[in-house]
């Protein structure tokens, strides 16, 4: 139990708020994006959120600043504008990033403040980081655990994702076993893991973890390419189709075989 | 569970069919009732105006020509052709004449008008030089009232071209006791009253005046009884047989007599909703609850067995249909304000009894599920949501909204009930509200609110601020002072804010002017004889006879306002970043994005004005030469890097839309320099002024007539809609824009406010949709907003709409307080609603 509001001062770094999310976990939420990830996915919607140190972007032939660094008090005075919404919908805040979870003590006081408010707490997280410190500082705030399980194959993750993914599915493991309430997210992305085979193994992980209340497959999109140019990057994935409905609709039909409530999109 | 059926309900096949017919054609105007008025009004030269009117009305229940359109199940036509329209020359007329030969090419409601129509019309028109309201009106009004009008500081336009209209009738009293029991009412009223009373004349002629329209009422559906028979006996169809016999019999009783079911009473209603709008040209002729005072002849069919849910939703949507049948042509600007033929034909649904207990029933979803069957633009369908709204009802409603047809739109009780009881209203009373025409609440039965008095544009009385009242070489507003000499913002803000009120005195000169204008020259005893408490105090509606009596001019542009002066205040006097001499500059050069012809030939009269003072002749070749330089020598290059760093400037300062609490607690205070003044004035009725925040859609052509502003609006473009942000100005989504809107004192505007969104489809995609965006509705409500409404249409839809009109003639697309089909619009409007920022993503 925290009994002084010092945890309001703690600092960490940001680059987007996003409000009226309706996409992402139960009813209307606000998105905090922290900035900083370990992974580094080729087909990431949100590239200036990969690295950890403030920089430049250009954003439609401006140059703007990603990246700032704020107090939880100064996040929670723009989460809780919306606190009417939340109470009528249900929803709450969602932590996403970059990975939320390379900033645990901000990402705690967070959550803890979301709770202390009364509004529903979730994140969008790959889980790639320290079990006890997950355990320790994250669950006992959170509601909604979202998490991406992107592929079952080490190598094949590693390739595409720069880090393997044995953490991941641990830590999933270990997450469920707390009885934490999880949805698994796979980010379906052609050439990746777009096959039956690949959908069906993740929705069989899934499967077999308490707690997993449903699975949603996302489908690729491109809408984050511009900012590969903005920020002098090259896009790796200049071919590659999003996938078609009907291929997501044979994706969805395969995964719902485990039993799974699978829906596509958030 | 729910205690009403919110389901689907299957569309009969007639209703598509019904539709085609009334839509394959442009509409027509007809002369019948311009030629029968003149007739009549030539006939009773000399006698009282109420018995003339009475007459007039009379005469055309006699003769204007029926019609039974094919496969209609309700019938009542006040012209010939689908949605064709009738005159009104008794208000004004000369409009029309000037219009004859664009009123079928001009962009905005274009209507067909035959050679032999303008023949009869022309010599009708020759009566009413002389006699109409808008010429006495004029008459009546002040001299700096008549130049602030010819200067577009307000527009009262819409009552002094038309009837004045916008009120809901005891539609429940004409289906209870039929226009014999009204009639009765009136002979007991004569019988209590002895001749010797001092005001016995008046109300005596006011009374018979009653009866007489009653009886032509009655007189005008037997007319339909006889066609219907007459038809019945040429049919060959036998099914179709039987239903002209049905109709012939339902028209031989009601509205004369008490309706008995539910068919009945849908009739009763139809012959009431089309005969006022025959009496005059007022629109906003707004069916209100009509799930309240309908439920009853619903529900004994149903408990009886008489009729289907099937049948009776086939009904519903015969009237809906029929209510997109009636229309009325305006003059080509008013045309541009009200655009998409619409007649706000507004009808509501839910809501609380007078003791404050819900009321939802079949009805009301069946309303809502008929609009989605004829997918048009009347009614005006709305619905009211407080704390104890049934969430089945929001879904149903929701699921409506999805379809992208703008309707229905949503009212909060829980603004609404306090406000109107702010204004005297009793709490009964208040309860039962309905809306009237765009967003204007009103007790039906019982109020001549006389909503949508006057477009008052805010922006302007900031332009006279910057020009030290002048216009063109005239004195139109105060002498506030030069800009330059303002030491604080107090003392420029003080400055709009006496323009503001000078401009808001102006108008309600006007509005009384034409207030006792149609109470001398129009009275409508047909339409008083179905508000209270008209035949007990034995006057019309216009002489006061309703039991509540208000005006309600409308104020616009403070999303507008809201930013240029917060910018001003920012800018000019805590950041000192320019000068006000700068900013009147750069406002005067429209920021050098170009000059309309206009505003060239005021910068020509200002330069010339300011040579002949400091005492150099200037001639007409000076002038033209003056106008030359204006017009074609460009601005400098240093000059525009000033504009452009000013408007860059501007843009960098926080506006309204993104709930921050600083710039809307300024909002609510700039929307106080419209809506608190107002409220000290009364009206010929010995009502109140109260005001209302929206622009129907006149914020694009009265836009057109206002210069720059500090917000960083070029010149001519349009002004904010309704209490919404700047289009394009809000950028944190839906929940951060209506946020701030509920800042506003929504509940001090009682005469409306009007709060557009505008979604993307996917935002309300599966039932996890619905309830989010209604749980957005919710939450504004608990912050007490008042109203809001949507178009959920995608950017791309409406783009493809504009290229290729003939691909969406049935699209329909909220405007303002009102939908209308998307390709009638004119193309201003058309980018004015594809420029709201969509929200959702």
């Amino acid at each position: 139990m925290q009994l002084d509001t010092n945890y309001l001062q703690t600092t960490g770094r940001i680059f987007d708020i996003q409000k009226f999310s309706i996409h992402d976990g139960p009813g209307i939420r606000t998105i905090v994006f922290l900035k900083g990830c370990a992974f580094r996915c080729r087909w990431c919607c949100n590239p200036e959120s990969q690295r950890y140190e403030i920089h430049p972007m250009r954003v439609e032939g401006k140059e703007k600043t990603i990246g700032k660094d704020v107090t939880v008090q100064e996040v929670m005075e723009e989460v809780l504008k919306d606190l009417p919404h939340y109470r009528r919908s249900g929803g709450g805040m969602t932590l996403s990033g970059g990975e939320c979870l390379l900033q645990p003590q901000f990402a705690s006081d967070l959550l803890f403040a979301a709770k202390q408010a009364g509004i529903n707490t979730a994140i969008e997280s790959t889980a790639f980081a320290d079990f006890s410190m997950i355990e320790e500082k994250i669950l006992p705030h959170l509601d909604w655990f979202l998490m991406d399980v992107k592929h079952m194959n080490p190598n094949k993750h590693k390739l595409f994702i720069g880090k393997s993914n044995e953490k991941v599915l641990e830590n999933a493991r270990k997450i469920a076993a707390t009885g934490q309430k999880l949805i698994i997210r796979v980010p379906v992305v052609p050439t990746f893991n777009d096959t039956e085979a690949e959908i069906l193994e993740i929705a069989r992980f899934a499967r077999s973890l308490q707690g997993v209340d449903s699975l949603h497959l996302l489908p690729y999109h491109r809408l984050g390419q511009d900012k590969y140019a903005g920020l002098s990057r090259e896009y790796l994935l200049e071919d590659i189709e999003p996938p078609t409905n009907e291929h997501m609709q044979q994706l969805l039909e395969v995964a719902k075989t485990t039993g799974l409530h699978v829906q596509i999109g958030g | 569970m729910a205690q009403f059926y919110d389901g689907d309900i299957e569309k009969s096949p007639r209703i598509p069919r019904l539709i085609e017919h009334l839509y394959a054609k442009l509409p027509v105007i007809e002369a019948d009732r311009a030629v029968i008025v003149t007739e009549s009004y030539k006939e009773t030269e000399g006698e009282p105006v109420i018995t003339r009117r009475a007459k007039a009305f009379q005469k055309i229940c006699q003769e204007l020509p029926i019609i039974i359109r094919p496969e209609e199940l309700i019938v009542g036509s006040n012209s010939q052709a689908p949605r064709g329209c009738q005159v009104f020359p008794e208000y004004s007329f000369e409009w029309l004449e000037a219009e004859f030969d664009t009123v079928e090419e001009r962009s905005a409601d274009p209507f067909y008008i035959a050679e032999d129509t303008k023949k009869k019309l022309h010599e009708a028109y020759k009566y009413w030089k002389g006699k109409t309201t808008s010429e006495l009106a004029t008459s009546y009004m002040a001299k700096e009232t008549l130049t602030a009008i010819e200067h577009n500081m307000f527009t009262t336009g819409n009552y002094f071209y038309n009837g004045i209209g916008h009120f809901c009738v005891q539609y429940d009293k004409v289906l209870k006791i039929g226009y014999e029991g009204i009639m009765a009412e009136a002979e007991e009223e004569l019988q209590k009253h002895d001749v010797s009373e001092a005001d016995y004349a008046k109300r005596s002629h006011f009374l018979n005046a009653v009866i007489m329209c009653c009886k032509a009422a009655i007189h005008y559906a037997q007319r339909y009884a006889m066609l219907a028979l007459k038809e019945a006996e040429a049919c060959q169809d036998d099914q179709r047989k039987l239903e002209l016999l049905k109709i012939a019999e339902i028209c031989a009783k009601v509205p004369g007599k008490p309706a008995e079911t539910f068919y009945e009473a849908c009739q009763s209603f139809w012959f009431v909703q089309m005969l006022i709008q025959t009496e005059s040209s007022g629109h906003s002729i707004s069916p209100g609850r009509f799930d309240q005072y309908m439920y009853p002849y619903y529900k004994k069919d149903m408990e009886e067995g008489r009729i289907t849910r099937e049948y009776a939703q086939e009904l519903i949507d015969c009237i809906w249909v029929k209510l997109n049948d009636l229309n009325k042509v305006r003059d080509a600007a008013s045309a541009e304000g009200f655009a998409g033929y619409s007649l706000f034909q507004n009808l509501i649904v839910g809501g609380q009894s007078e003791e404050g207990l819900d009321v939802t029933n079949d009805l009301s979803c069946m309303c809502l599920e008929a609009s989605m069957h004829v997918m048009l633009p009347a009614p005006s369908l709305s619905i009211r949501v407080w704390n104890g709204t049934p969430d089945a009802l929001l879904i149903k409603a929701a699921k409506l909204t999805r379809t992208g047809i703008g309707l229905p739109a949503y009212y909060n009780d829980e603004v609404i009930i306090p406000s109107m009881m702010s204004r005297g209203v009793t709490l009964e009373h208040a309860r039962s509200y309905a809306i009237i025409g765009c967003v204007e609440p009103q007790m039906p039965g019982m109020t001549d609110g006389w909503h949508d008095a006057a477009f008052f544009n805010m922006c302007r009385p900031l332009e006279m601020v910057f020009s030290n009242g002048l216009e063109n070489g005239v004195q139109v507003g105060l002498r506030t002072g030069e800009v330059e000499n303002m030491k604080t913002f107090d003392e420029f803000y003080d400055a709009y804010k006496e323009q503001m009120k000078y401009f808001i005195k102006l108008m309600v000169n006007s509005d009384n002017a034409i207030d006792t204008a149609h109470r001398e020259r129009c009275p409508l005893p047909f339409q008083s004889c179905m508000i209270d408490d008209c035949i007990k105090r034995g006057k019309t509606i216009q002489e006061g006879g309703a039991v509540y009596n208000f005006t309600g001019p409308q104020g616009f542009g403070i999303a507008n306002m809201t930013d240029s002066l917060y910018a001003i205040k920012k800018l000019v006097f805590e950041e000192k970043k320019v000068t006000m001499a700068e900013f009147k500059q750069a406002l005067k050069m429209n920021f050098g994005k170009g000059l309309s012809k206009e505003m060239c030939q005021e910068l020509t009269t200002e330069i010339a004005r300011s040579l002949a003072a400091a005492g150099r002749e200037v001639g007409e070749k000076e002038i033209e030469a003056i106008y030359h330089t204006v017009k074609y020598d460009s601005v400098s290059k240093a000059d525009q890097q000033k504009y452009d760093k000013l408007l860059e400037m501007i843009n960098a300062v926080d506006k309204y839309g993104n709930d921050i609490p600083e710039v809307d607690a300024f909002a609510r205070d700039v929307a106080y320099t419209y809506t608190r003044p107002l409220e000290s004035f009364s009206n010929p009725r010995g009502g109140q002024y109260q005001a209302g925040l929206y622009p129907v859609s006149a914020n694009v052509p009265l836009g057109a007539q206002t210069g720059a502003t500090p917000d960083g609006r070029l010149a001519n473009t349009p002004i904010a809609d309704g209490v919404g942000p700047v289009a394009g100005k809000d950028i944190l989504g839906p929940t951060a824009t209506a946020n701030s809107v509920s800042k506003l004192d929504h509940g001090i505007a009682s005469n409306g406010t009007l709060f557009n969104q505008k979604f993307h489809p996917s935002a309300l995609s599966g039932m996890e949709g619905l309830q989010k965006f209604v749980a957005l509705i919710r939450a504004f409500f608990d912050q007490k907003g008042m109203h809001m409404q949507f178009n959920v249409v995608s950017r791309e839809t409406l783009l493809d709409a504009q290229a290729h009109p003939e691909k969406y003639k049935g699209l329909v697309v909220r405007v303002a307080g009102y939908s209308a089909l998307f390709t009638t619009l004119s193309k201003s409007l058309q980018d004015d609603i594809i420029n709201r920022t969509t929200q959702g993503f």
